[in-house]
């Protein structure tokens, strides 16, 4: 790691007042710390969050809930309202990595964590997301990258905890210190590759991620998510799956199918929605839903095996989201 | 944390403990830290570091990117020694502070054989900096005993040679020490789960579930 000068701050606008001059912003510090350890960011100056207390804590409002940026993954996947009523959240935050990294990494933090590429996370490729021309992925080494919307750029999105909050319709919160604060639904939160292959999301260098705001789910919602992975236990995902179902006795009225690592960004697929919106779910619709899933799916040289896998991922989870099969003991997490 | 590496590359380590006159820190440290002269150093020089907060905004603790010095509690006691904002929990304890029960292999998080409590949450000490750790409580590998007895978890491990090269052992029982502080009782799948991040080379788990198990009074069983 390069030296650096570090600003630790214990209020909000302590360290809104430090955001400047190319500082960047540490929490939880492990998908930072391990960029600036692969030498891809060596920033100046880091502005140090961690110690900020009114970020930290999850808290029910009649609308919905509240989580503080600084919320760690392993606090919301023990907590006991959002096991209840956000299982697709406790799922996601409570498979990310490990039970040491959960310990540390906050909400904020994996919202905000950067493109998963070996070659982007690599100091010795310059490639379209720094800046350059090329992109090393599409005739190189390909097998975990995307399959589907990634444009110039088949990265994929790291964040865990993104594919159930874009399920869950959250919205976050970002705060100046010039305009205050502003909310952004997660939907708009992330920058497609071909929209601006220089930004990952809408986030102003100036603003700080603050808060994650759920709106209370529908009665008759469940939930859940699982995550596929080379390991058993501490890998990124291959394919991972956010299902939402609303419930009207036995038929689902509404249902939200998110995937994460198919594509730059979290994705939702309106195929798979539409194929289990208004029937039972069965094994029979769980199974459609999944292959609906893979519409447009163009996959790389080497990752054609994820066009098997996500349809499979999406069908257990729907299943297990309607309490009709147990978690996948082949999950990872 | 990154499990998939590409494959023909290695990056030059940076260190961020070593001088660059050929004097590692650990060395001065060893040499210097621990007389009456070296502590009056660095009481010396904690007094122009708060000096030069005064002049800093409220609510923002400034840290230059030399070498300061900090203190740290560590197995319950306070221990003064120099970093800098880029020296990892892990480094201060082994090259700081010579206390080297706690191993650093991956160094991103990824095998956990860095693992340390702080305020008794098992943590990636390599991917926490040292200043991270002010104002805390770290436990590591050489709190874990008191002088007239070994942790249970550190008897059970002996008793079912819960390891084999033993590198990974200090941040296995760690862990496991730590699952079993918030849950006397835990199923075999508990033990799998603390331990999901730790990583044996030798391949050496089934003891360790075994051993932890018996640590905690259990017997093994599928759970």
């Amino acid at each position: 790691m390069n030296s650096f000068s570090l600003a630790d701050c214990t209020t909000v606008e302590a360290a809104l007042s430090q955001l400047k001059n190319g500082a960047v912003v540490k929490a939880g510090g492990v998908d930072l710390l391990d960029r600036m350890k692969n030498g891809t960011d060596t920033p100046n100056r880091l502005v140090n969050i961690r110690n900020i207390r009114e970020l930290r804590g999850i808290q029910s409002t009649p609308d919905g809930v509240t989580i503080g940026a600084l919320t760690t993954l392993a606090e919301i996947a023990d907590d006991p309202t959002i096991r209840a009523q956000y299982t697709i959240l406790s799922d996601a935050c409570g498979h990310a990595a490990t039970p040491h990294i959960r310990n540390m990494a906050t909400i904020g933090g994996n919202v905000l964590q950067e493109l998963q590429c070996w070659y982007f996370r690599s100091a010795e490729f310059q490639c379209i997301r720094k800046g350059k021309e090329q992109c090393f992925a599409f005739s190189g080494l390909n097998q975990y990258h995307a399959i589907m919307d990634y444009g110039g750029c088949p990265s994929v999105a790291p964040s865990s905890s993104a594919v159930a909050l874009l399920a869950l319709n959250a919205t976050i919160e970002l705060t100046s210190a010039a305009k205050g604060k502003r909310k952004v639904a997660i939907q708009n939160f992330y920058v497609q590759p071909d929209a601006n292959p220089h930004r990952f999301n809408v986030k102003a260098d100036e603003e700080l991620l603050t808060a994650i705001h759920i709106p209370k789910p529908a009665p008759g919602t469940r939930s859940a998510y699982q995550k596929y992975g080379e390991k058993e236990s501490h890998d990124w995902a291959i394919a991972d799956a956010g299902i939402l179902l609303e419930m009207d006795g036995d038929i689902c009225r509404r249902a939200v199918v998110t995937m994460g690592a198919a594509s730059p960004v979290v994705r939702r697929s309106k195929e798979a929605e539409a194929v289990l919106t208004g029937k039972p779910i069965t094994r029979d619709t769980a199974r459609a839903a999944g292959k609906a899933s893979m519409t447009g799916a163009m996959p790389l040289s080497m990752n054609g095996y994820k066009v098997q896998l996500f349809p499979i991922a999406i069908y257990r989870t729907i299943l297990l989201a309607a309490g009709q099969m147990e978690r996948d003991p082949s999950a990872a997490g | 944390m990154s499990d998939h590496q590409p494959p023909h590359r290695e990056l030059p380590e940076t260190s961020s403990t070593t001088g660059n006159k050929g004097i590692t820190r650990r060395g001065f440290l060893k040499g210097a830290g621990i007389t009456a002269a070296g502590t009056a150093l660095l009481d010396g020089v904690q007094s122009l570091q708060q000096e030069a907060q005064a002049a800093t905004p409220k609510g923002v603790m400034e840290y230059g990117a030399e070498a300061f010095p900090v203190t740290l509690n560590i197995n319950g006691k306070e221990h003064a020694l120099h970093v800098e904002t880029r020296t990892t929990l892990a480094e201060a304890l082994r090259i700081g502070l010579g206390m080297t029960g706690t191993k650093i292999s991956c160094d991103r998080g990824a095998c956990s054989s860095c693992t340390v409590w702080l305020d008794k949450l098992p943590v990636n000490s390599c991917m926490t900096l040292a200043v991270d750790a002010i104002g805390h409580r770290v436990t590591t590998i050489e709190g874990l005993s008191t002088d007239s007895e070994v942790h249970p978890v550190q008897a059970a491990f002996v008793r079912h040679d819960a390891m084999q090269c033993g590198f990974c052992t200090p941040g296995m029982v760690m862990s496991c020490a730590a699952l079993i502080e918030r849950n006397p009782h835990p199923t075999e799948r508990d033990v799998r789960v603390a331990i999901s991040g730790n990583l044996c080379r030798c391949g050496t788990y089934p003891k360790v579930f075994a051993a932890t198990l018996d640590a905690a009074g259990q017997h093994a069983t599928k759970a």
